[in-house]
This record gives structure tokens, sequence and C-alpha cells, in this order.
């Protein structure tokens, strides 16, 4: 729906809180008004501004996929003034939204080929909204591979999805936690994503990749996906910087001429490499 | 100022510091820091009337703070700085060389901390005789009048924080009025939020402030902002009988307790 | 629209201001306190100064002010009500005394705060105030309007320009429609064109460097070692962005009362060292050489490529008000020759 004030957000209501891990929760959130609700549409890899009335805003990606209609998901990790105010709220409770901005996941250029995904921490979620449109999707796509890490194994998120994509026999997940991180139960990798990466060895031939994670897993999953003949135009990732505005404005965004609110938050790696790494 | 020129080239020369804090000229007559780290641009430093900014203000800078041994230009000011927050660990005596100057412009030698708590010994830190009239005027005041005559000066801030970035003692890399879990106080400029900013500001200074005026002369608004700061240093030195930056090892008076202190809360 | 000219004398130029108040608009002029000028609500011309190169303060805060509601909210037991301030109550403003580089400042604001989305709080406000510029008949050592393709009689973006002529009187420049429409409702008070020759009343503002080839510098200087130079002296506070006609960084804000609350918008600096923190501890710039950067690029290198327009108008106020003589000219004519 056409706001005239750009500023002004939907209202939300929280229809169910799942824990995720410790200070880590989703929201399953309905329009208030379902008339905004109709008329809302989203891709994957998009994001929003979420408030609290009385707090402010804060920036982060829907979580959920647009395949799946008639609600959007958010998880966050409870940090700064505004998550924490969020993690305090609970079912039937209010929050405000804007959204959806920046650009998109080219989903329709990859069909037919096969799809990496390589997730750290509580980078999951712009990933599990990627990887769920592509499930949903799944004749589209040749072999799906989803490699997720934590620091441990409390800290790994979506926890009853992970066991979804596991027994979902053409998806191989693999997952990690760092060196320390296992408990005695823990049957997945212990090592960092990037050896672990290094290890499963997946075959680069007609594949894209997309990667998100903290900077550090990033800079090193990178170099892996080279030496597995990953080009630099079929690995993708999204970005964050500290944004007010999420549409251009508000001057905080950007690194060098590029605003990721309005040019990402989705890159390729070769796009990347154009530009200064103010972020 | 040769005797300073060849000092800072001497001190460069023999690689004793990385970097000279000092002055130099600027632009349409004003002065400005200069930072020589070649013994040839040691020529540009000058001193005269118009070099009052307080350079201690760069030794809490990132960058400058990165430059390991630091020799700087120090007026009585800044030497009160140094000891202050070397009072408060933020400095240590060897990663400086002081080239202090005296209040008649002159080159003073100050071979260390101690040196310089002598030196300062004998010095006057009194301070201008318009800001001690404007002060005396305001103790003369009804509640309702400092009320009325802050509102007047505090209203057109925009909270551009140069006072802060200016003072010395002004630290922290994350300032009370940034901290928001709780937001303490708004951080847009409003009539209260501009207030509530100015005193918690003044409050922070008070037994540390050591009287600069670095916060009003930096102030693009002309605020007289260090009227407040002023104002806690004569409170502290009637209350406390402490001077703040005299000495190198002295504990911060709002925050040391003795059991001969008059209050009795703390018993 | 051609530009018609006519005179206006001083003392009807006061005629119009009580006019102007009459009918209800705001009208503001510069205002002295101490060394300080301001653009405040005058009621007669007697409270306007004339004694300024360029005011203190810009008068970006007609369009843009430094504290901004954008929603009211109130938290109640059937739950969050909120509703967008409206711009129905901005008042109709007149801004009297601006120079003619503040008044293309405004081309820079127009064009960040509608890169695709249209800002209706800025475009509302802007869309209610008139510009009556007033020529600069003197500049000082900051000025260097001549330099960004501006200059000390440049009619673009005011409604109305001033020049003071021969006795005290002025030219006036009717620009724009919203111009032709206040000379029209105030048409007692213009006279026929005295026919003077207007550049002979104009500063004489010198060229520091050419802006056509410093913006092609500019957009290869980011690894340059002039950001560190230039800005070891910088002590990073904000005065030099709240002073700029033409710098936008903004904050946005919840303020509560009790159940009752607002969401404003305010002013914010990339020169701040904690503009652009994450939450996790991470800062994308992380020194005052990437903020200085960050400040001299937007204006000459992102916003050409991006906006097509470049963010300096060349007032010279960040110079005036910077504390620690921190000279945009003179760094730009480094970049210029470097």
């Amino acid at each position: 729906m056409y706001k005239e004030n750009i500023y002004l957000p939907y209202l939300m209501n929280i229809e169910r809180v799942t824990e995720e891990a410790p200070f880590v929760k989703t929201f399953r959130l309905k329009f208030a008004n379902e008339e905004e609700g109709k008329q809302f549409t989203y891709k994957t890899g998009q994001f929003g501004e979420w408030s609290v009335f009385g707090e402010g805003e804060s920036t982060f990606c829907i979580a959920s996929a647009p395949t799946r209609e008639g609600y959007i998901e958010c998880t966050f990790r409870q940090a700064g003034r505004v998550t924490s105010a969020l993690a305090s709220l609970g079912e039937g409770d209010q929050i405000g939204f804007r959204g959806p901005y920046g650009n998109v996941f080219p989903i329709e250029e990859w069909y037919g080929k096969s799809l990496l995904f390589i997730a750290g921490g509580i980078a999951l979620p712009p990933m599990r909204s990627v990887i769920w449109n592509c499930l949903d999707l799944r004749d589209k796509f040749k072999d799906i591979t989803i490699l997720y890490g934590a620091r441990a194994v409390k800290d790994l998120v979506y926890k009853q999805e992970l066991e979804a994509w596991k027994n979902m026999p053409d998806v191989n997940l693999h997952l990690t936690v760092d060196p320390g991180g296992e408990t005695p139960e823990w049957k997945g990798e212990v090592g960092f994503v990037p050896t672990i990466l290094d290890k499963v060895a997946p075959a680069s031939k007609d594949c894209i990749a997309i990667v998100c994670g903290p900077p550090i897993m990033i800079k090193f999953t990178f170099p892996v996906l080279e030496k597995l003949g990953f080009a630099d135009n079929m690995v993708y990732t999204t970005l964050e910087n500290r944004m007010k505005c999420g549409i251009g404005k508000c001057g905080r965004c950007n690194t060098g001429s590029v605003y990721i609110c309005k040019d990402g938050p989705v890159f390729t790696r070769e796009q990347l490499k154009g530009i200064p790494a103010e972020y | 100022m040769d005797d300073l020129r060849k000092k800072a080239k001497d001190l460069l020369e023999s690689q004793a510091v990385n970097v000279i804090i000092g002055y130099g000229e600027g632009t349409s007559g004003a002065v400005r820091a200069i930072f020589p780290r070649k013994a040839e641009e040691t020529d540009k430093l000058i001193y005269d009337d118009r070099c009052t900014q307080n350079l201690a203000v760069y030794l809490m800078k990132h960058e400058i703070k990165h430059m390991e041994k630091k020799g700087i230009v120090a007026t009585i000011p800044a030497m009160r700085s140094i000891l202050q927050v070397a009072s408060e660990y933020q400095l240590k005596e060897d990663e400086l060389v002081i080239l202090g100057i005296g209040p008649d412009g002159k080159l003073v030698d100050i071979p260390g901390f101690k040196a310089m708590e002598d030196y300062l010994a004998t010095q006057d830190f009194g301070i201008q005789e318009d800001d001690k009239a404007i002060l005396r005027k305001i103790d003369a005041m009804s509640m309702e009048e400092r009320w009325s005559f802050w509102k007047d000066e505090l209203s057109p801030c925009f909270k551009c924080y140069a006072c802060r970035a200016a003072c010395p003692m002004c630290y922290c890399t994350r300032c009370f009025v940034e901290v928001n879990t709780p937001q303490w106080i708004p951080i847009s400029a409003n009539e209260i939020g501009n207030f509530e900013w100015h005193l918690l500001r003044a409050m922070h200074l008070a037994g540390r402030c050591i009287n600069c005026g670095e916060c009003g002369r930096a102030c693009p608004l002309e605020i007289p902002i260090h009227l407040l700061t002023y104002k806690m240093t004569e409170d502290v030195q009637t209350d406390f009988g402490v001077t703040a930056g005299l000495k190198a090892d002295m504990p911060s008076v709002l925050s040391t307790y003795k059991l001969e202190d008059k209050e009795t809360f703390i018993r | 629209m051609d530009i018609e000219r006519k005179l206006i004398k001083r003392a009807s130029l006061g005629k119009l201001v009580e006019q102007l108040r009459a009918e209800g608009k705001v009208v503001l002029a510069p205002k002295k306190k101490k060394n300080v000028v301001f653009f405040e609500p005058i009621n007669t011309i007697d409270e306007m100064s004339t004694d300024y190169i360029a005011t203190t303060q810009s008068p970006k805060a007609a369009a843009f002010p430094k504290s901004d509601r954008i929603l009211k909210f109130e938290n109640g037991k059937e739950g969050i009500k909120f509703e967008g301030q409206p711009t129905s109550v901005y008042p109709e403003t007149v801004v009297l005394g601006l120079r003619p580089c503040d008044a293309t400042g405004f081309d820079s604001l127009t064009a960040i705060f509608n890169w695709d989305y249209k800002d209706q709080l800025y475009n509302d406000r802007l869309a209610k105030t008139t510009f009556i510029g007033i020529s600069c008949a003197s500049c000082d050592a900051y000025c260097f309007c001549t330099s960004v393709k501006g200059g000390p009689g440049n009619t673009h973006g005011t409604d109305i320009l001033l020049t003071a002529v021969d006795g005290g009187d002025f030219l006036a420049e009717i620009v724009s429609e919203k111009g032709k429409k206040l000379a029209v409702s105030g048409q007692q008070y213009f006279e026929a064109d005295s026919g003077a020759d207007k550049e002979k009343f104009l500063a004489n503002v010198p060229v520091k460097f050419d802006v056509d080839t410093l913006v092609p510098k500019a957009q290869n200087s980011f690894e340059s070692p002039v950001w560190l130079e230039q800005s070891l002296r910088c002590i990073g506070c904000g005065a030099c962005a709240y002073v700029c006609p033409t710098c936008a960084c903004f904050d946005m804000q919840d303020e509560t009362t009790g159940s009752k609350g607002q969401r404003v918008r305010c002013w914010d600096s990339c020169g701040f060292g904690l503009f652009t923190l994450h939450t996790s501890g991470h800062n994308p710039r992380e020194v005052q050489s990437a903020r200085w950067r960050q400040r001299v690029l937007h204006k000459f290198s992102y916003m050409p490529e991006r906006l097509n327009v470049v963010g300096c108008i060349g007032c010279g106020r960040c110079s005036r008000a910077c504390p620690v003589d921190m000279n945009l000219s003179e760094h730009l004519v480094n970049l210029a020759e470097a």
C-alpha cells in the first residue's frame, strides 16, 4: 500500500514466538490491517525496519520465504535497545514494520543449476528465506547443499527446520560447530565453516554459492570457494551496515558510492571486488 | 620559537619521539594543530598568542595514540590536562616528551611528570575576568533567572558535540549521551534534552575539568558552556579543597571516600 | 520563466515583511546574537541583521529542521495507535536574506530526499517556503561559491533575488512562479526597474579550483594518503555537518512520555565515531580519516555519481565553524592538484 509518509510503518500482530537459541527469537507476524496484508509483496533477500513504539527501529532481513503466504517472519538476536524491547514482547503484542527494502536474490536466474548455501551463526535467517523459497520450487534446481555452522550446538538456530532439511532425501545438509562447541550427543561436524567446506568440497560446475555469515567467516570462505572453482559471479552474499531509513537518505550504510540499502543488500563477489570495503 | 623548533627537531632526529603535536600557521590568520613526523617539518612549528587550543586532546585520539612516543607542545592548561588524564590511567609518562610553554611564551624544561607537578605548583591558574564576572552575575540570580539565562543560552544548541570533542577529559569511546540501553537522555536537540546533555556533561567533569575553556571556544554557536564546568571547579575547590590536574597520581575527588568526610550517608 | 526586474526601496521591503506577517506567514531572517547569526522568525525588518557574510546556521532548517516529528503514537490497552505527522500544519514561510549559495543548497537536499522514495515531510515544508535571497556585496576568505558553479548574484534557487544597488534600494529579480505570486500580492511595494548594473554591486569571489577537474579526481581518491594527512587534527565533532546547508544525514529516535510518544528525525553527522558502529562492535569507519573521507567524497564523488549534483555550494560555513581550522576549500585545492 502506498504511504504518503515514507517512514510510516505497518502495524503487525505477533502471532507466534519461537525461541531459536539463547537470546535469539523468531516472530511470525500478521498485518493488523488485513487490506495492507493482501497488497503486501516481497522477494527473498529483502529487509525491513522493525520497530517497538517508544524504543525505535532496527534493521534486519525478512526471514520467511515469499512462497509461504499470509505472514512474514523475522529472527533477531537480543543485542541493543530495540531488539531488547522486541525480545520482551509476546504473542498478541504489536510491532511496527517498514519494508520491503533493498534488492533480491535473483532466483529465476539460478533455475537449472545446483545450489550451495553456506551460513554461519545468526546469519542463517536471510539464508532461510532463500532456502525455503528454493525448496518450494525444488524441481527447478539440481543438487541442493546446505552447510551451516555455529559457535556451539546451543547456538544453532531453526533446530526444527534443520531436522526437516536433514530428513529431505534431495537436500545435503552439513552441520558444524566450532571446536569446543560440541556436546557428547553431537553427530555433526566439528570445525570452522571454511574447513568443513574444504572437506565436503561440493562440485562447482553449474553451481551457485550463497554465503551469509560474520565478516571473518566470509573472509576465509571465499578463498575456499575460489579453490573449488566457483567464479566470482557465481558467489552471492548479503551485506549488513548500520541503517536508519533503509531507503537511501539517512547517509549511514554506503560503502563508497554503493548504498547497501538500495543497491544491496545482495551482492555477488564480483560486485564486492569493485567497491571499497566499508562494511 | 627557535628553541622550540630545535628541541622538536632533535627529538625527531634522535627518534626519541615519532611525532610532535604542536601549533602551525593555519588559514585566514588562524593557527592550527600540526603533527611533524620528520625533522625537516619542525620548521613549521610556531608559538604565539593565537595558540590557545589545548593540544592534550590529541593524545587521546585513536590515530595519534597509536603513534607511540609523542612530543607535545604543552601550555599550562595542556600540562594540567596531561596530569589529570594520567591520574585517570589513560596516559603513561614514558609515552610522552613535554615541550613546555610558560606564560611568557618561552620554552620550559619539563623532564617528566614530577617536574611538571613542581612547575605547576609555582603557577597561578586564574580564569579570565569577563568569565569571572558572568559567574558572579549568575550566582546573584534567582533560580528563575538562572533557568531563563541558561534556557536562552542552550536553546540554539544543535548537539554537534564540539564541546565534547575539544575536551581532553572527554575521552570516553561511548559517551553517556550515546548509551541507549536505557536511553538516558534524548538524542535530538530539544530544550530539555539540551539542558540534560550540558548539565550531565558538567557533572561528569566536576573535579576533573582544568578550566582550559576549550569547550566554550569550540562551540560554533558561542554558547558559554565552559561556565558550567568552571562553576563545578569552584564548587569542588570550596567543598573538597581539591584542584584537578596538579598531580599524576591524584584520586578522583568525587569517587573517593574518607572516614572524616562531613557527609554521613556513606558511613 | 524569464526573470523580471523590479526595484524595491528599503522602506518598502519593511512594509512587505509586515504584509507577509499580516497574511499569517512566518518570516525567517538573519538575527544576530553575539557574533552568531541565525535564521529566526521576525515581525519587523528592524529585527533583521544585515551584518553577515554567510549566516552561522544555514537556512536548511526551513525544510529540514534539526528535530522533526515523523509520527505520534500511543501504547494503549487496545493496542497501539499511531498517526503520521500531518504536513498541513506546516506554516507558509518566507526565508528572507539567504545568500545565492544557500538557495542552491536545496538542490542537494531535494535530490537526497527524493531519491526514488519521495520524502513528504521535506517536500511539503519546501513547497510552503518562498526564498527571498540577497546577493553578496562582500565575501571572505572562506567563500568559494564560484568554484562550484555558483556566484554572488546567482539567481538559481531563489524565488526573488534582491541586490542592494545605489542609494540602498534593491534590484528585485523575480525568478520563479512562487516569487511572482509574492510580488503580485505585494505589488504596491515593487517599482519599475531603475536599470542598475547588477554586476557592479556584487562581491568578487575568486575561483579556487575547477570542480569539473576535481570530481573525477575525487572519484579515484579513495585510497589516497591525503585523507589521513588532512584529518589528523580533526577532532570528530559535528559542527561542520550541522552548519552545512547540504548535509542531510539523520537519525531516527523515539521519545516517550508515559504511554505516549513520538518518532522524530534529527540531524546526525558522518563525522561521529559511532555513526556507522554495528551492534556487534564492528565499525566500518573505525578512524577519523575514514570519516573525513566520507564527508568529502559524499559531496564530491558519490552525490555527483548517484544524484547528478555536487553536494557543496561553497558557502564556507563548515570552515568558519570548525574549532580546529579544517578548511574545506584548502583541502579541495589539495585534492584537485594531487
